[in-house]
């Protein structure tokens, strides 16, 4: 593993300066997100939460270096992002597993995209499979693998390049609701003990108290941030933090679900 | 790993017993049908001109097809054997539709690289694939000369459709994996490669489908004009000295070429899909 923990509070591991970020068409531009900035420390759990439209999933895009934006910088480790790099991991909202793949070959393909050695890969790809209750379907196919085990293959196709970042869309939203919560936990509890620093990104606001250490809300369209929220439990694991499932039986659960409720101005038209 | 078989129960109930019973009936019944539907159509073949309903010198007749063909069979030095046109005419069509099929997916990735390029192409790929191709068949004759305008017939009835074809396939490659595949940074190269080929897989069995059937298309229409071989020739040889025991025994030769290659990629496609 490596040591993301030598960064510290002092220089962060993910840096985001007066993100711009307009969308154009024929028909004008959309400005997506505005003025973003804020900064996530190495080991960090971070939620971005949201409603729907609101630039949400753009953001994760401009951390992982997929897309350029309009204004302003990311900085990984202190160094400007002009591109996706190995240090992160992004998981989108899908599996998008390559149905023509196995699912061990599925497992190494960022590797292969980043022309690293492929045994290592394999290798790592069948220990982190095997890990998560995969390791009698390495040569499965996607179509054979329920909703569930699909979403840990593309868990396992993520941290097989061994970022130190990992950045999540909904990669829950999916799943039925059962195996969303089980999921939660085992995710959770994954990026815990490897010390990645996560960003989150939902519109489920239990999901994102349950999961993460700190919650940034958006604002409506362009997204700009609203408001920023630590989430402590007194109750805990080893580490001093409960499980997902435990937070949500949590007694401050309720008080950070009101508030972030408030914060989003939820409006159902109609 | 079939989700019938692991709800399979292991003695089947007597509702099972009869439903399986009802669903082979009905599976018989579909192929006493078919197998009607040609008998009756031979049946009809051989009747009418023999009772003279219809002109036997027009229609021929099944029954007069089997002696033609061991007539046709025999290699005389003014005629080739049917055989050496069958072949002839077999050999162009896999030589247009395997060169559909190459130039066509070189094409179509070059304007999926190059995106301009499809906008500034795509009025005249339209237009190339509306045009009927046969129209060129004199003006091939001219430019190619009598065997390599086959050929090019061939190639040129389906290259635009195969073209086309394989572009939209490549379009419609759900763009979220690229974007995977993107997160992990992969060139353009491997978006190919890794993603827009593999993925476009079912859409280039289905352009084979349509290209095999082109290219037989192509070929014997190019026959027609400038060959002195191949079963197109041959038609249009027997139609001139009005044999039509000739033209007929052609054309069911021509009929059985197609369904064999018609299974061919059938089973090609069974192969290819039994890994998705």
């Amino acid at each position: 593993m490596q040591s993301s923990t030598t960064g510290g509070a002092a220089s962060p591991k993910v840096e985001l300066r007066n993100l711009n970020m307009r969308y154009f068409s024929l028909e004008g531009e959309t400005e997506a997100l505005k003025d973003i900035s804020f900064s996530v420390a190495a080991g960090e759990f971070v939620a971005i939460i949201g409603q729907s439209g609101c630039g949400k999933s753009t953001l994760l895009s401009l951390i992982s270096g997929i897309l350029k934006p309009t204004a302003g910088t990311v900085l990984i480790d202190g160094r400007s992002v002009s591109g996706p790099t190995r240090k992160v991991g992004y998981m989108l909202q899908q599996d998008y597993l390559f149905e023509w793949r196995t699912i061990l070959e599925n497992a190494v393909l960022g590797a292969e995209i980043q022309g690293a050695d492929i045994a290592a890969a394999q290798a790592r790809a069948k220990e982190l499979l095997t890990r998560y209750g995969l390791g009698q379907f390495l040569h499965h196919l996607p179509r054979q693998l329920s909703g569930g085990m699909r979403q840990r293959v593309a868990l396992a196709r993520t941290l097989c390049t061994e970022p130190d970042v990992v950045l999540l869309d909904e990669p829950f939203s999916a799943l039925d609701s059962q195996t969303r919560l089980a999921l939660a936990d085992e995710v959770t509890e994954i990026l815990r003990r490897e010390r990645k620093t996560t960003i989150l990104v939902t519109h489920d606001i239990a999901e994102a108290i349950s999961m993460s250490e700190r919650v940034i809300v958006l604002s409506r369209r362009p997204g700009q941030i609203k408001s920023d929220h630590p989430i402590r439990f007194a109750s805990g694991d080893d580490e001093g933090r409960p499980t997902p499932f435990q937070a949500r039986n949590a007694p401050e659960f309720n008080g950070y679900f009101n508030t972030l409720w408030q914060e989003l101005e939820v409006h159902v038209e109609g | 790993m079939s989700k019938v078989e692991r709800f399979a129960i292991p003695s089947a109930s007597v509702q099972y017993r009869e439903w399986l019973m009802r669903e082979r009936r009905g599976r018989l019944t579909v192929r006493t049908a078919q197998v009607a539907i040609l008998v009756v159509f031979l049946i009809l073949w051989e009747v009418l001109p023999k009772a003279h309903i219809v002109n036997p010198l027009f229609t021929s007749y099944p029954s007069a097809l089997w002696p033609t063909f061991l007539e046709l069979l025999k290699e005389t030095p003014r005629q080739a054997s049917i055989l050496t046109h069958t072949w002839f005419t077999v050999f162009a069509t896999i030589i247009g539709f395997s060169a559909a099929m190459v130039l066509g997916t070189l094409i179509a990735a070059a304007l999926w690289w190059w995106n301009d390029l499809y906008k500034v192409l795509d009025p005249y790929l339209v237009v190339a694939n509306a045009m009927p191709k046969t129209a060129f068949v004199p003006i091939f004759y001219i430019w190619l000369g009598a065997t390599l305008s086959v050929y090019g017939m061939s190639l040129a009835i389906s290259l635009f459709i195969a073209i086309l074809m394989i572009y939209n396939g490549f379009q419609g490659v759900d763009p979220n994996k690229i974007k995977l595949a993107q997160t992990f940074g992969a060139t353009k190269g491997q978006l190919l490669t890794k993603v827009v080929l593999p993925g476009s897989i079912p859409t280039l069995i289905a352009a084979l489908k349509v290209n095999v059937g082109l290219s037989l298309v192509g070929v014997v229409v190019g026959e027609f004009q400038s060959a002195n071989i191949g079963l197109g020739f041959l038609i249009q040889y027997g139609s001139q000295i009005f044999k039509l025991n000739i033209v007929m025994t052609a054309i069911t030769i021509l009929a059985i070429v197609s369904s064999v290659m018609y299974l061919a990629i059938s089973w090609l496609e069974t192969a290819v899909m039994r890994r998705r």
